[in-house]
């Protein structure tokens, strides 16, 4: 096998990685903001296109890899996690990116998904949550809220829904985040940061579905209930959110409070954020109300938990790497020979 | 076979089975003394069988534990159909094992493990015990308290009564060695090797192993001694090979052979985890192995692996097959190369799982949704597996395509001498890469254009200009981008069932394995079934019944003579651990009425099986 050795890099821009295919969401699809905002930062990763690598499974944000002008392949329903780990055992330098649906990767490929945390192979997972299954035009999803009218559920679904962000943080993942396709700088930055990670990133973004679940986010996503209902989360900043920026949250012992500003807190009394506290992370993965509810908390966006862990595919290679130093180089005729051999003569 | 110890009696082929508990070393004994006779030139062929719960409660029937040997100075091809000799620890050993000992054989009785418990454990009715009441009349039946004679050799040892009775089968082993007139050396240099951390416990067994020959030299016992000469084995250096270990090595070399690296994901199950755990240690051979969460994960890793540029490889048994079988299509539309084992076993569902069976033959030629033509080889002996997995690989790489390697339980644990190849004899296995020079001149790279053999390029990631995207999506010819074009999709089916057709020009042509090129009946076999089939048809023909032989090593493409030699003959007969899946492919194409010889008892065909089969044919 040969691979090119690699001049200096060109210039490249968003343009150099949008395929020559037609894109075929529904018009207004949330998917298409996410795809810009993929190409849009693609030339800042400073890696060349024939090494960046796009999988995913099935569903309408699977369709992505035949956008990108990269390597890539749509592959099977909720297998990407587990192509990618594959692909990334054999080819550690590879940046390899998993676009996944909340069917795909919560559902058919819950497992895969769970376990490549686990692993912390270095490779990005976007999960596209639209709270719906939209490739099969319409039943609801493992993220769907409970009661959510469907095509299969016309009485409202039964099932209680999966919390995404508390999955990955009980599947040991060592980078997870969330944010939305409308709001393209934060989506930009976050997936960003999910790049740098060295590690598996959980990245879950919010995506509105407009043919089958159109503003199933609306209440965190439109300028007017956003600041309210949302919580940006920034490293070592206090958790500050609303209209006027005067609420905050504290916590008393392990309890998240709500509390304004202009009632005696300051910003002093504020929780801020440490990505790199876990059980605070799993605290805060637990503020997932129903927005309706009355005293429901701000929604986070942004990054829950961010730790280093050794990656899969370094240890994994290190073994072959060291068993090669220790014994030298296999040869083949031992290994054909084994331990006892005789000779006929 | 009554002879005074004096006199040694001259046998050409012998049937050997060890029974006993599983925690009674059976398997180590049976072992140690294959190796033995194979250094001194035998030929041999092994069959082991396990209880199929790993801790079955101690002297139980579910708990017996078995180590069939056939060896001899004649070509031996099975481990044959009734043993000449039963060693058994305990009272279930026999009652499981009892039924294929041969008329008048002989019977080695550890007589401590006919007490009332042990007795009570094997069923025996309140009272019966078989070594008192002149059931075994018709056969040689030798007593002894191997326990206490363990116990007894070993009275000066500091070790505990458990450890001390932990040796008991060193001293069966030592005893068949003396009766079989072999040397202790090999198992002395194996319990030193084995034991080099503990020289307690490798004196114990020495000691223990000496008491048992010896024991067969004092005692006044009448029993005969055998002596086997050598076989006519052709020239050159030999070891012993179980079916997954060839499987894995053959891996290993194909991997050099291509210049690719091998990457195996895969998931436990019996009877294949042994390939995984044989690659697992050749990390210094550059193998990289990863255990999945399931197999579905251990084809798609593959897959992943694949279209990274390794050459990727998974194996599992039936249920896991079946769980694979999604992604195979997926491997399968992506024409990238990859190589699935089937170690099967007994079906459906869970099945049998340590029992051997053929009945995934239909599953591995046609269980895919979608027209999915995947190419199938199958092994038929353990050693077999080194050459066979070799074709497979050779394959899935040079026509970029999945390949289905068969074997199952009887070859898999299975083991016989196998004589080591030269490395040099075996073909560079050729890789189909794109040439990085040829990039932009000959325009883009079309991911799905094809060259005589129908066969696309290869363009891995960090490819330089190859960029291109691939999915389990209809494909547009030479572009490989979606298309729902009706023409198209039809031409796509057709194109790669014409790829996977067209191998059959590059492989063997299929060949008698013995008997006349035409007449009467051909035998025609296919994977683990060869040894039984081969010594039937090497019997009639001894007695003047008029037969052939062909085994098929290729099953999808079948071999472009085939359908020739079929009609050279009057009738087929096709013998499958199966309800007749080959058969059915056979009438299906050749339009002959092949008959079947069917079992699915777990258990291989017996040699008699067939010779009686071909009776009924032929007359
Ligand atoms: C094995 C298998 N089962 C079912 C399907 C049908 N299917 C395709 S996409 C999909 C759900 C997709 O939902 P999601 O992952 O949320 O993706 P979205 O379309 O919403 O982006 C289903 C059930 C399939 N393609 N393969
Ligand atoms: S169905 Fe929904 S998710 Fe799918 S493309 Fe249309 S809008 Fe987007
Ligand atoms: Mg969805």
């Amino acid at each position: 096998m040969t691979i090119a050795t690699k001049e200096v890099l060109p210039e490249l821009t968003s343009k150099d990685f949008t395929s020559d295919q037609e894109v075929r969401w529904c018009p207004g699809c949330g998917d298409y903001s996410i795809l810009k905002q993929v190409q849009t930062i693609m030339p800042e990763l400073g890696i060349p296109k024939e090494d960046i690598v796009f999988i995913s499974g099935i569903g309408c944000s699977s369709r992505f890899p035949y956008y990108m002008n990269t390597y890539g392949m749509h592959s099977i329903h909720g297998r990407a996690p587990a192509i990618a780990s594959g692909l990334k055992a054999v080819r550690p330098e590879l940046s390899i990116w998993v676009i996944t649906g909340d069917g795909d990767s919560l559902s058919i490929g819950g497992n895969h998904l769970i376990h490549v945390l686990r692993r912390n192979f270095d490779l990005n997972i976007l999960l596209f949550n639209n709270e719906i299954y939209g490739l099969t035009k319409g039943q609801y999803s493992p993220t769907s809220p409970r009661g959510s009218i469907s095509k299969s559920t016309p009485l409202g679904s039964v099932d209680h829904p999966f919390n995404p962000a508390a999955l990955a943080l009980g599947a040991e993942g060592t980078f997870i985040a969330r944010t939305m396709d409308r709001d393209p700088k934060h989506a930009r930055e976050i997936i960003l940061r999910g790049h740098h990670h060295k590690g598996t990133s959980f990245v879950e973004i919010y995506q509105n579905c407009n043919v089958f679940n159109d503003g199933a986010f609306a209440i965190f996503t439109d300028k007017s209930t956003k600041a309210d209902h949302t919580i940006f989360l920034e490293d070592g900043k206090p958790l500050l959110f609303g209209q006027e920026r005067n609420k905050g949250i504290i916590l008393d012992g392990f309890k998240p409070v709500v509390v304004d500003l202009n009632e005696g807190y300051s910003q002093d009394d504020l929780w801020v954020h440490d990505e790199k506290d876990n059980i605070k992370a799993a605290i805060l993965a637990q503020l997932f109300d129903d927005p309706r509810d009355e005293d429901a908390y701000p929604r986070p966006f942004g990054v829950f938990y961010s730790e280093v862990r050794f990656t899969y595919e370094d240890v994994f290679n290190d073994q072959i790497q060291n068993a090669i130093d220790q014994k030298g180089e296999g040869d083949l005729q031992d290994l054909i020979n084994g331990g006892n051999t005789w000779e006929i003569k | 076979m009554s002879a005074t110890k004096e006199a040694k009696e001259l046998v050409k082929e012998m049937v050997i089975l060890f029974a006993g508990d599983s925690g009674d070393g059976i398997q180590l004994t049976g072992g140690q003394f294959s190796e033995t006779v194979g250094f001194v030139g035998a030929d041999i062929s092994t069959f082991p069988s396990f209880p199929a719960e790993i801790r079955a409660p101690r002297g139980t029937l579910a708990g017996v534990s078995g180590f069939q040997l056939k060896f001899g100075s004649n070509a031996i091809f099975t481990a044959g159909d009734e043993y000449d000799v039963l060693v058994v620890m305990n009272s279930a050993a026999l009652k499981v094992n009892l039924n294929d000992l041969k008329k008048g054989g002989v019977i080695i009785v550890n007589t401590d493990g006919f007490d009332k418990k042990n007795l009570r454990l094997a069923e025996y009715i309140d009272g019966q015990n078989p070594l008192e009441d002149g059931s075994l009349d018709d056969y040689s039946l030798h007593k002894i308290d191997i326990t206490k004679l363990t116990r007894e050799s070993l009275k000066d040892s500091e070790m505990g009564i458990k450890d001390i009775d932990r040796s008991k089968n060193m001293f069966v082993l030592g005893y068949i060695y003396w009766m079989y007139s072999q040397t202790l050396d090999n198992t002395f240099k194996f319990l030193k090797q084995k034991f080099k951390s503990n020289p307690v416990v490798r004196d114990a067994n020495i000691t223990v192993l000496k008491a048992g020959y010896n024991f067969g030299e004092t005692s006044e016992a009448f029993i005969s001694r055998y002596e086997v000469k050598p076989a006519q084995l052709p020239k050159g250096v030999y070891r012993n090979i179980m079916g997954n270990q060839a499987t894995a090595i053959g891996l290993v070399v194909a991997a050099k052979k291509s210049g690719l690296d091998l990457f195996y994901g895969s998931y436990p199950i019996t009877p294949a985890s042994d390939v995984l755990h044989f690659l697992s240690r050749y990390k210094n051979y550059g193998v990289k192995t990863f255990q999945a969460e399931d197999e579905i994960a251990a084809m798609t890793s593959v897959i992943g692996a694949s279209y990274g540029g390794a050459l990727a490889v998974t194996a599992s048994s039936g249920p896991g097959i079946a769980l694979k079988t999604e992604a195979m299509g997926l491997g399968m539309i992506l024409e990238l190369p990859m190589v699935i084992i089937n170690v099967q076993r007994g079906g459906p569902s869970t099945g049998l799982p340590t029992k051997t069976e053929q009945s995934d033959l239909f599953q591995a030629i046609m269980g895919r949704n979608g027209e999915t033509p995947i190419p199938v080889v199958a092994a038929y002996s353990p050693a077999s597996c080194f050459n066979t997995i070799f074709q497979a690989t050779k394959i899935a790489i040079e026509y970029m395509t999945p390949v289905i390697f068969l074997s199952d339980g009887y070859i898999a644990n299975g083991a016989e001498p196998w004589l080591i190849p030269d490395l040099n004899e075996f073909p560079k296995i050729r890789t189909k890469f794109v040439k990085q020079a040829t990039n932009g001149q000959n325009g883009p790279y079309l991911p799905y254009k094809r060259d005589k053999n129908l066969v696309r390029r290869w363009a891995i990631p960090g490819m330089k200009g190859f960029e291109h995207r691939i999915g389990g999506l209809e494909k547009q010819d030479e572009t490989g981008n979606i298309s729902y074009d009706p023409e198209n999709h039809q031409h796509m089916i057709e194109i790669r069932a014409a790829k996977v057709e067209k191998i059959a020009d590059d492989i063997p042509e299929q060949t008698i394995d013995s008997g006349p090129e035409s007449g009467e009946l051909l035998i025609l076999g296919w994977g683990s079934t060869f040894g039984s089939i081969k010594t039937a048809v090497k019997e009639m023909h001894n007695e003047g019944v008029n037969v052939s032989h062909t085994h098929l090593v290729y099953l999808n493409p079948f071999p472009k003579n085939l359908g020739k030699i079929l009609k050279s003959f009057n009738r087929v007969l096709v013998p499958e651990l199966n309800m007749g899946q080959l058969r059915q492919l056979i009438r299906a194409k050749y339009l002959v009425d092949a008959q079947g010889l069917n079992k699915v008892k777990g258990l291989p065909l017996t040699v008699k099986e067939i010779k009686d089969k071909v009776k009924t044919i032929i007359g």
